[in-house]
């Protein structure tokens, strides 16, 4: 029986605890939770984009070994991000990541002792836009380029703005990655007529709404006689409607999808 | 009564009508000190040296401010929102654009007399945008501070350079972003680069020559007054702290400070420790980093201090404009007033520094109160919990205002808004950020999704914070009113002497309230974050009201 991912980073953390304890090194000084959902994707971006350099192990530059955490200037999870969108003196080139990318590749940096870029199975993104476009029946409310609806936030760039660990929290948990602009809202007008929708913008005298049936109001709060901001998302949750491999394939497909 | 009081006013405004631009007399630092006696006039950032933001002048009111209209714009031909605050001078408006230029204006029309244009370093280093404040004026001189840490004195006529001083050195940090403060043969000025591990100061130029008069360091060198404060470090190597943390404590100086001529102190704000957010590499409370600083203006030699935040660990920088009051609450104390970043509004006797009064604007959770001596009881949150208020602050460095007819000091407010902090190790390397960390999360919700906020679209909605003007007795600190807006502020408030208040905000909303009630007379919707302070002047027999809005400056006033 495969160690389980948690039980893994765990022992890893405690290893690599006890190694930087021994050798006089600081307190640890990063993000201690690293998804997975972000690791593997990292592995998938360390293998198009660093591997040629650094190696497989991480160590294929002088005085940098990424595996061990022994890098030449950085020592936080930012210093890491500033060196890969800078690049160094030294001669590595900058790189334009996504912060998907971004995520990833630093939580695939920080956890390479203990996961081999190799034997990370990403899920398939061609089977997730099949379960996205079928089985989940996603575009009845969002859109990826000109297919779908308007009614739920468009996802032609969701691969580059949100994290693979967000993506994945967003099928299983929708409410607790709604974006409060996102917030389903039911505005009644002074005339009593009801819209339902949500906000696009608001300002302290009126607020642009897209509704249930894709128009656009732009409404003055002082004609309103009603407006409720829910807190809810109207998105079903697909845990336990999807399998874990489905939910892989619908998050790779999702991370694919870096916009124009 | 009050027709006998204005009445001498009124003439003196038409006499300067008939006096063509440019002839007036040159400003002196009599004129300076008396601005109160010639409120057609904006003579310096916050309109006097008490710094009230508050305009003498009363001819749009409560009842005809509905229409107020457009009398001119001026658009800078460089993007990026304007922070600054003109003043005018006899008719002349000189403003700064991006990145260091300075236009005069006929303060009537908009149009331009000259443009200065100073091109700051290209390896210049400057935090949060390329922003200038606003210029000084003595004699027949502007005085602008620069990106690049240079003091500039321009001449008023032909906008050509006078002379020019370098006040730190830019590839260390340091720059200037705020305007100079003129006190009698002086310009006053201090440096910004909190982010970089700068060491901050307060200077004086002679305002002939610009050599340099004085300077205090705001932060103590080893065996200086308040170097105690900076404590040795523990033995532990896990700790980062730093045996010489002072050397790059920060205590950054980017708004301008205020004046009493007759106690001859100037009093400054100072920005946060470095670095902001990671205390274990610096023990102690870190004098004078989040303070105010009162300093002989012919000397330099500090009088006395209070810090509003020792030890901090929020990036709650002291830098928001000190306001000066006679008489608090009919004690006869002459006090300072101080809405700061930390979420508390203070009053201190502004003779000694003795705390009178401290009492929290907005949510404040990172402390509890205060002991008998002013200082604050903290309460560090835990680890991953949001603290009130959030890391932009209650407030910001956007210009309060204090309203003598009203007794309401008025704050530009974040209010719900919280940061969850994550300290981490910064190795200072000259030039470098130097932040120790930061906010985690810019929401108060812990695990929420990262919000990114630009204006036009608001879409960090209600679970992050909303704007509001803030009306405060100062007699007790208490709230008297309140004006909500939906998204965040970081414009100024000005009021007049008709009981007239003028703001924006950053969905571009240029609005007047009553300053007495706070109830909503007009407002306009000028397009772009309005990031500046609204200022007021005279000419001939109109009042003017100034806002910049983006990159544009307007005007606007109601046609007689």
């Amino acid at each position: 029986m495969p160690v389980s991912w948690r039980v893994r980073t765990l022992v890893v953390a405690m290893a690599w605890a006890l190694c930087v304890s021994a050798t006089g090194a600081q307190a640890p000084l990063h993000d201690e939770q690293y998804p997975e959902a972000d690791i593997k994707y990292g592995a998938t971006v360390y293998t198009a984009r660093c591997v040629t350099c650094h190696g497989a192990q991480g160590d294929a530059i002088a005085n940098v070994d990424l595996r061990a955490g022994r890098f030449r200037t950085a020592v936080i999870d930012r210093d890491l991000e500033r060196v890969i969108r800078s690049g160094t003196p030294a001669g590595m080139p900058a790189f334009a990541l996504d912060n998907a990318e971004m995520t990833g590749v630093i939580a695939y940096i920080r956890n390479m002792n203990s996961v081999d870029a190799a034997t990370v199975a990403p899920g398939n993104a061609a089977r997730g836009r099949d379960v996205y476009q079928g089985k989940g029946g996603c575009a009845a409310c969002h859109r990826v380029g000109p297919a779908g609806s308007h009614v739920a936030p468009n996802l032609s760039d969701v691969g580059s703005t949100r994290s693979p660990a967000q993506i994945e929290r967003s099928l299983l948990d929708p409410t607790s990655q709604m974006m409060p602009i996102n917030r389903p809202v039911r505005i009644v007008t002074k005339d009593g007529t009801v819209i339902q929708g949500r906000r696009l913008n608001e300002d302290t005298y009126g607020v642009q709404i897209i509704d249930d049936r894709e128009r656009l109001h732009s409404l003055v709060k002082a004609d309103l006689r009603e407006y409720t901001i829910g807190t809810t998302s109207p998105m079903p949750s697909f845990k336990g409607k999807l399998s874990s491999a489905e939910i892989a394939d619908v998050v790779t497909y999702l991370l694919s999808l870096k916009g124009q | 009564m009050r027709r006998f009081t204005w009445l001498p006013l009124w003439c003196a405004a038409a006499l300067v009508a008939l006096v063509p631009l440019g002839l007036r007399a040159q400003v002196t630092t009599q004129r300076l000190a008396a601005a109160a006696s010639e409120p057609q006039n904006w003579f310096m950032y916050s309109g006097n040296y008490f710094s009230t933001r508050y305009s003498p002048l009363n001819q749009i009111t409560p009842a005809n401010v509905k229409d107020l209209k457009l009398q001119w714009v001026y658009q800078a031909p460089v993007a990026g929102t304007w922070q600054t605050t003109p003043l005018v001078v006899d008719g002349v408006m000189y403003v700064t654009q991006r990145l260091n230029d300075v236009v005069a204006l006929d303060a009537a029309t908009g149009r331009a007399f000259w443009v200065y244009r100073y091109t700051p370093a290209p390896n210049r280093i400057v935090c949060c945008g390329a922003n200038n404040r606003g210029v000084a004026i003595l004699g027949n001189t502007l005085f602008m501070g620069t990106l690049d840490a240079k003091l500039v004195a321009i001449d008023t006529k032909s906008g050509r350079p006078i002379w020019q001083t370098e006040v730190a050195k830019t590839t260390e940090g340091y720059s200037i972003t705020h305007a100079p403060l003129v006190v009698k043969d002086k310009v006053i000025v201090g440096v910004g680069g909190g982010e970089y591990g700068i060491r901050g100061f307060i200077a004086a130029y002679d305002a002939a020559t610009g050599k340099e008069a004085w300077r205090f360091y705001t932060v103590p060198a080893p065996g200086e007054p308040g170097s105690d404060t900076w404590e040795k470090c523990a033995p532990d190597p896990k700790s980062y702290c730093d045996p010489d943390a002072w050397k790059h404590g920060g205590g950054s100086i980017w708004m301008t400070g205020s004046y009493d001529p007759r106690l001859n102190l100037t009093y400054w704000g100072t920005g946060n420790v470095g670095p902001d957010y990671n205390g274990a590499q610096r023990p102690g409370d870190n004098l004078y980093t989040d303070s105010v600083v009162a300093l002989d203006a012919d000397t330099g030699r500090l009088r006395w201090h209070y810090q509003f935040t020792p030890h901090d660990v929020y990036d709650y920088d002291s830098v928001q404009v000190p306001v000066l009051a006679d008489n608090w609450a009919n004690t006869g104390i002459n006090v300072l007033m101080w809405a700061n970043r930390n979420g508390n509004f203070y009053v201190l006797d502004r003779a000694t520094g003795r705390f009178l009064l401290g009492h929290p604007f907005v949510k404040v959770n990172w402390m509890s109160g205060f002991d008998e001596r002013g200082r604050p009881m903290q309460t560090p949150q835990p680890d991953g919990q949001p603290t009130y208020p959030g890391n932009q602050g209650g407030t910001n460095w956007y210009s309060p205002s204090f309203s003598p007819r009203t007794g309401l000091f008025y704050i530009p407010a974040w209010e719900d808004y919280a940061s969850i902090y994550a300290p981490a190790p910064s190795v200072y390397r000259e030039g470098s950020n130097f932040v120790g960390g930061g906010p985690k999360n810019y929401g108060p919700v812990p695990g929420a999704p990262g919000l990114v906020r630009g204006a036009p679209i608001n879409n960090w909605t209600e679970t992050a914070g909303r704007g509001a003007v803030i009306a405060l007795d100062i007699r007790t600190g208490d709230q008297k009113w309140k004006f909500q807006m939906t998204d965040v502020t970081d414009s100024g408030i000005l009021t007049t002497a008709s009981d007239l208040l003028f703001t924006g905000g950053r969905e571009g909303y240029f609005q007047a309230l009553d300053a007495r009630s706070g109830a909503l007379l007009w407002k306009v919707n000028l397009g772009a974050n309005i990031n500046g302070s609204p200022m007021s002047y005279r000419v001939g027999n109109k009042q003017y009201v100034a806002i910049a809005a983006g990159l544009s400056l307007t005007v606007f006033a109601v046609d007689q």
